[in-house]
């Protein structure tokens, strides 16, 4: 599809943290995907698989250890100040936790005009409308304006996150599990907000959560990660519908589904153990010790992500001799 | 007919906070049978972890009150717990009736070992030797399918993962042989393939020691693998009640419905808005005369605002507070789905 127009592509991109004299937490390790503009990317994994900060290192707020992100043509990473303010401009990201994200000690009209100070958007009345739009936008009142992050709900905080990601009118934002700390009525509130967002301004985001259900009903597309690599990368029906990971496949039949008939049908690939450290990880394919095809070149090279199907990406060297066994 | 373990009746716990008396659980009756899951489902402060801490005991004492006059009770083997005295439920606590909590990070204490926790419940309640003890700590330890569990019983929380760490915690509670589990969300803070791992892991050892599960929890899907019966809570209230196949598959009070319709399907391609209920829970402090769902209910008649539901009883064991069954009610113009039975 030559028309849909790359908005950041992601390079073999690397984020390691050093850990102890001899210890290297490799967090994200050579992670490639596109986004184009104008649709989600979903990003899926267990905790500790790297999704956050592969998403902050997306945004800039980490430096990265090797690899490039590439917004619009240039290197995030290559900015100097000035550039990297113009890029701040353009995108954005909305945190996990809506009670520690927002500066209890603000205005909810100030925390959403700091974006507007900073890049002398609007002053004065213009400001003042502005924020008042935006509070709309996300279906607060104007009233709400003068008040404190403590007297909101959870949900409205979150909602108070998302209209300060957006007072600058930014393309692209990053949501960082956006919903998992709230209830389930209220996270569908708020997933509706994205999407209608979306739809209205043109939006392109990166959707990061470990709520495999969420995922699947908001991204065009999902990644899905372990210990820092991508293992399978699709559409997102196609992923959820046809599984070919191991990984991947375990991961898709532990999602508990609200059907008690469905559920007694459903298969369960059980996975054993836990998700390894990710301090200096053993060479070779990183799922290797918790599956069970595994063999010795598993245990030995590390498997590129190579197009199985068209679209349909996986890094795994058994996926063709797995799938046509039928398992 | 199976066996009535556990009885709760009229059961009201109020708050005293700053801006006034928070009336956390109103008048809830439900019962509990041998072997069976309970669940108990609703959003955050709709009154459920309260329910289930009133239960064992564990609400802070001053600031909390329980209604004891009239029908309120908690019948445990028929003896009302609500007038034990505090070293009568020491002795139930933990041996009888056994808690897990959501959290298993902050659940256990971080300056003891995992095995010297496991070993204080099994010391208090049983009288026998610290060798004994210790060797029925690693036995538990085992069952709940920790590695190197020799090893493990001198580490303490903090080497532990959390999926390891909610491990210990059932190895505590399930220590002594509970008759009764109670389990507070105990997945919400796991991942979806440790949370089907405990999940199996309680399941298992449900069906080995006959115990009675009450699960509280929010997530539907949980729900539906484990439960037999399901009971949903809405501002303190029991709102519905009834098996799991009538929960899913006949919801009656529209915020049954409500819930169920806004989890998103991961086995069908539906990309279209997800069902969402406007606004958010009562304020319990001063919480509203007729049914506190009015406010957010599609289908709010004049009396809902008015005059809390009556019970209708649907079957022997489905029964929901919702003036739509009403036979008076106009319900012309309303999705038949409401009121299709089996």
């Amino acid at each position: 599809m030559a028309e849909k127009e790359v908005l950041i592509e992601v390079k073999d991109l690397k984020k390691y943290f050093q850990v102890g004299k001899h210890a290297t937490l490799k967090a994200v390790d050579g992670v490639n995907f596109k986004i184009y503009k104008g649709e989600t990317l979903g990003l899926v994994g267990e905790s500790g698989c790297g999704k956050t900060t592969c998403g902050k290192t997306v945004m800039g707020l980490y430096e990265a250890t090797g690899g490039q992100v590439i917004f619009d043509g240039v290197d995030i990473h290559s900015l100097n100040k000035k550039e990297k303010k113009e890029f701040t401009k353009r995108a954005q990201i909305i945190f996990q936790d809506p009670y520690s994200s927002l500066n209890p000690r603000m205005t909810v009209e100030d925390i959403i005009g700091e974006g507007i100070d900073i890049h002398g958007l609007y002053k004065g009345d213009a400001r003042r409308e502005r924020i008042h739009h935006l509070l709309e936008l996300v279906g607060l009142n104007k009233e709400h304006a003068m008040r404190f992050p403590h007297e909101f709900s959870g949900g409205q905080r979150q909602r108070i996150g998302i209209a300060r990601a957006l007072a600058i009118e930014p393309e692209f934002i990053v949501c960082d599990e956006p919903i998992s700390a709230l209830d389930v009525s209220i996270q569908a509130q708020v997933v509706n907000l994205l999407i209608k967002l979306q739809k209205e301004l043109g939006l392109t985001y990166l959707f990061i959560a470990h709520d495999l259900s969420m995922v699947k009903h908001i991204s065009d597309r999902v990644g899905v990660m372990y210990l820092g690599s991508m293992v399978e990368f699709a559409d997102s029906d196609e992923l959820y519908a046809k599984p070919l990971h191991p990984y991947t496949k375990a991961l898709m039949s532990a999602i508990p589904i609200p059907d008690p008939n469905a559920e007694k049908e459903k298969k369960r690939i059980p996975i054993e153990g836990e998700i390894p450290s990710p301090i200096n990880p053993k060479p070779g394919c990183r799922f290797a010790a918790r599956c069970k095809y595994a063999t010795d070149e598993c245990r030995k090279t590390t498997p590129e992500l190579v197009e199985v199907l068209p679209g349909h990406f996986t890094a795994c060297h058994n996926v063709k001799k797995i799938n046509e066994l039928g398992l | 007919m199976s066996e009535k373990i556990l009885e709760v009746k009229d059961l009201n716990v109020s708050f005293h906070t700053y801006a006034g008396i928070s009336h956390a659980v109103r008048g809830v009756d439900f019962h509990l049978n041998r072997g069976e899951t309970l669940a108990i489902v609703g959003e955050s402060g709709c009154g459920k972890t309260v329910t289930s801490k009133a239960i064992m005991g564990l609400l802070p004492k001053p600031q909390t009150q329980i209604k004891m006059d009239g029908e309120s009770a908690i019948l445990f083997h028929g003896e009302n717990l609500l007038d034990y005295t505090e070293k009568q439920m020491t002795e139930i606590r933990g041996s009888k009736i056994s808690m897990i909590f959501q959290d298993p990070m902050t659940s256990l204490n971080p300056t003891m070992k995992i095995g010297d926790q496991i070993m204080e419940s099994i010391i208090i309640h049983q009288k026998i030797s610290k060798e004994e003890a210790r060797a029925q700590a690693l036995k538990m330890l085992e069952l709940v399918k920790i590695p190197n569990a020799e090893q493990r019983m001198k580490q303490y929380p903090f080497e532990f993962s959390g999926g390891m760490r909610q491990r210990a915690m059932i190895a505590v509670a399930l220590a002594c042989k509970p008759e009764v589990l109670i389990a507070d969300e105990p997945t919400t803070a796991l991942d979806v393939t440790i949370q089907a791992q405990i999940m199996d892991l309680i399941g298992e050892l449900q069906k080995e020691l006959n115990m009675a599960v009450i699960l509280v929890t929010h997530d539907l899907g949980v729900v539906a693998s484990v439960a037999d019966r399901i009971q949903v809570m809405y501002a303190g209230k029991i709102i519905e009640r009834g098996t799991v196949d009538e929960i899913f598959y006949h919801p009656t009070h529209p915020y049954t419905r409500a819930l169920l319709s806004s989890v998103p399907k991961v086995n069908t391609n539906n990309k279209e808005t997800l069902y969402s209920l406007k606004g958010t829970p009562p304020d319990l402090i001063n919480p509203p005369i007729g049914c506190s769902f009015a406010p957010r209910c599609e289908y709010g008649m004049k009396i809902c605002r008015q005059k809390y539901p009556e019970i209708t009883q649907f079957t022997d064991s489905q029964q929901c507070s919702c003036w739509l069954h009403h036979p008076k009610a106009d319900v012309s113009g309303l999705p038949a789905e409401i009121f299709k039975r089996g």
